[in-house]
């Protein structure tokens, strides 16, 4: 077996494994507090103006959006990664119908786990840093995918039998 | 299982013989005709759910969050609690729904990625066919768990916040992962053993014109989706968080002080705000769902037993209904219900080719047992 195809169905798999242990993790312990805060900052912001209390139902609305903002990006992390994983994978069985050389075929294998992993990790990182390193290593992660998914069409489209 | 020896390495060959790979009740075909069963399954769900539940659910969801905000602007802090009770189960109502759908399909495409791999997975036929079996028991449960949520709720559960069904939903994921990594250890045993097989897969050698079809267009989809993910999140996505954050404090902010106009607009806009991501990020996960679906069948192709012409059409068509869908859908907002039904019928389209490939698939089983397979 090619380089290139470990990197893509070993990375692919361990991606896979990974992504689903961080879901059987966030549904375990993450999932059901976070929809409670959720629900109930949203509660607390339209009783604090049934209260007629504006200050309150501020508060809780920006508990809300942080809330929100967390829980958003955790499931869409979840699903990334495995997604991602699949892709890789796929791509990884139909190496052989690939258009070039060995040694492109294993950068273009390295570059697409890479930022397999590092897209979802920047989204994920956003939780913690509202920054704007996380939203870079996502946009790093997002480029390295797309280009990498560009040049394999284009490789398929180069040679599509084998 | 045949051995010779390849001239070139010197190594010992030991091709998959085809009809040994793809036996009765061996992995392959379980994970094969379990996957693609899943899969269908699990577009049928979502159609249906998108048909009698989707709509109707969100009009509830926003009548009772327009009844929260009427609540608020009356001063009646009851009530508004009583409606955003309602506004959490109808929530619980659709995401469970989302989730079954969507784990059921992700399941079905691992399964015939597995089933792919077999033939790297250094593992006996046995093991793998029991890891066959317990990956499509988990993903069974996994889906039949998280559907039952919203009806089991914590009745009979000794935890505080976790019922049954959710236990039992995290018993189908924990079997998943188990298989999963059972295969990654299979991979990892074959790469690192000093004397492995040759890997021969007709399944990879097939250079069909269905297959090519399915495979170049699955991967021009898959692209497609990337693109509109990042043009999404580039332009609406962070926009949308503030948004909805800020049409929210608008409703809450009119209600306390108790001007009935900015709680109206406010509920309009959220609506709109809310049907504007639904279909954006609908979009982006069908369109890619639908690139990955056709690149994997396009390795199946010649387990399809159907005429070359037929192949094609059935490719065709699959194509066809994985552009029409998330497209139409995100002309939803501005065409409305047309838009609506043509996504429908997109659905229907790519549920009828895989029912088409998957009969196929059963076709060759049976010539296959019967001994004249082609």
């Amino acid at each position: 077996m090619s380089a290139a195809r470990k990197i893509l169905l070993l990375g692919g798999i361990a991606l896979a494994v990974w992504g689903m242990s961080y879901g059987l993790w966030y549904a375990v312990f993450a999932e059901h507090q976070a929809l409670e805060e959720i629900g109930s900052s949203l509660a607390a912001g339209f009783g604090g103006a049934a209260a007629r209390n504006s200050a309150l139902a501020e508060r809780a609305l920006q508990q809300y959006q942080q809330a929100k903002y967390v829980y958003d990006r955790q499931v869409d992390v979840h699903g990334h990664w495995i997604g991602l994983a699949m892709v890789l994978i796929v791509l990884g069985i139909g190496l052989d119908r690939l258009a070039f050389s060995e040694r492109i075929k294993i950068l273009l294998s390295a570059s697409t786990l890479l930022g397999s992993f590092l897209f979802p990790l920047g989204v994920l990182l956003q939780t913690v840093d509202h920054g704007n390193g996380p939203r870079a290593l996502a946009v790093l992660g997002s480029a390295l995918v797309i280009g990498a998914l560009a040049a394999f069409a284009v490789g398929f489209a180069r040679k599509p039998a084998a | 299982m045949s051995s010779s020896h390849n001239a070139a390495t010197g190594e010992p060959v030991i091709p998959f013989d085809r009809s040994e790979t793809f036996a009765p009740l061996s992995a392959r075909r379980l994970l094969v005709l379990g996957g693609i069963g899943l899969i269908l399954i699990g577009m049928i769900f979502g159609d249906v759910f998108a048909v009698f539940v989707l709509h109707q659910n969100a009009a509830r969801i926003g009548a009772s969050l327009s009844n929260a905000a009427h609540a608020a602007l009356a001063g009646d802090g009851a009530a508004v609690l009583t409606n955003f009770q309602d506004v959490g189960g109808f929530l619980e109502n659709r995401g469970t729904k989302v989730d079954t759908h969507v784990h059921m399909i992700a399941f079905g495409y691992l399964a015939l990625m597995l089933s792919l791999l077999g033939p790297w997975i250094a593992l006996s036929a046995n093991t793998k066919k029991r890891l066959a079996w317990v990956f499509l028991n988990g993903a069974g449960l996994l889906p039949i768990g998280v559907f039952l949520i919203h009806y089991v709720g914590l009745a009979y559960s000794p935890l505080k916040a976790i019922g049954w069904a959710s236990i039992f939903a995290d018993l189908g994921g924990l079997l998943v992962i188990v298989a999963a990594l059972s295969y990654l250890f299979g991979l990892v045993k074959n790469f690192v053993a000093v004397q492995r097989a040759a890997v021969r897969d007709d399944l990879l050698a097939d250079a069909s014109a269905p297959g090519r079809l399915l495979l170049a267009g699955g991967v021009f989809l898959v692209l497609l989706g990337f693109l509109h993910g990042s043009y999404y999140a580039a332009t609406d996505l962070y926009r949308h968080e503030a948004l909805d954050y800020s049409i929210l404090s608008q409703v809450s902010i009119g209600a306390a002080k108790q001007n009935g106009a900015a709680v109206e607009r406010g509920l309009a806009a959220y609506g709109q705000l809310q049907g504007d991501k639904a279909v954006n990020i609908a979009a982006h996960a069908h369109i890619i769902e639908f690139g990955l679906l056709s690149m994997l069948l396009a390795f199946f192709q010649p387990y399809v037993n159907l005429r070359e012409r037929w192949r094609q059409r059935w490719a065709l068509v699959l194509l066809l209904g994985s552009v029409l869908l998330p497209v139409c859908v995100l002309l939803e907002l501005k065409y409305g219900l047309v838009a609506g039904g043509l996504a429908d019928v997109g659905g229907l389209l790519v549920i009828v080719a895989l029912l088409a490939m998957w009969v196929g698939v059963l076709r060759y089983t049976g010539q296959l047992d019967a001994g004249d397979a082609p």
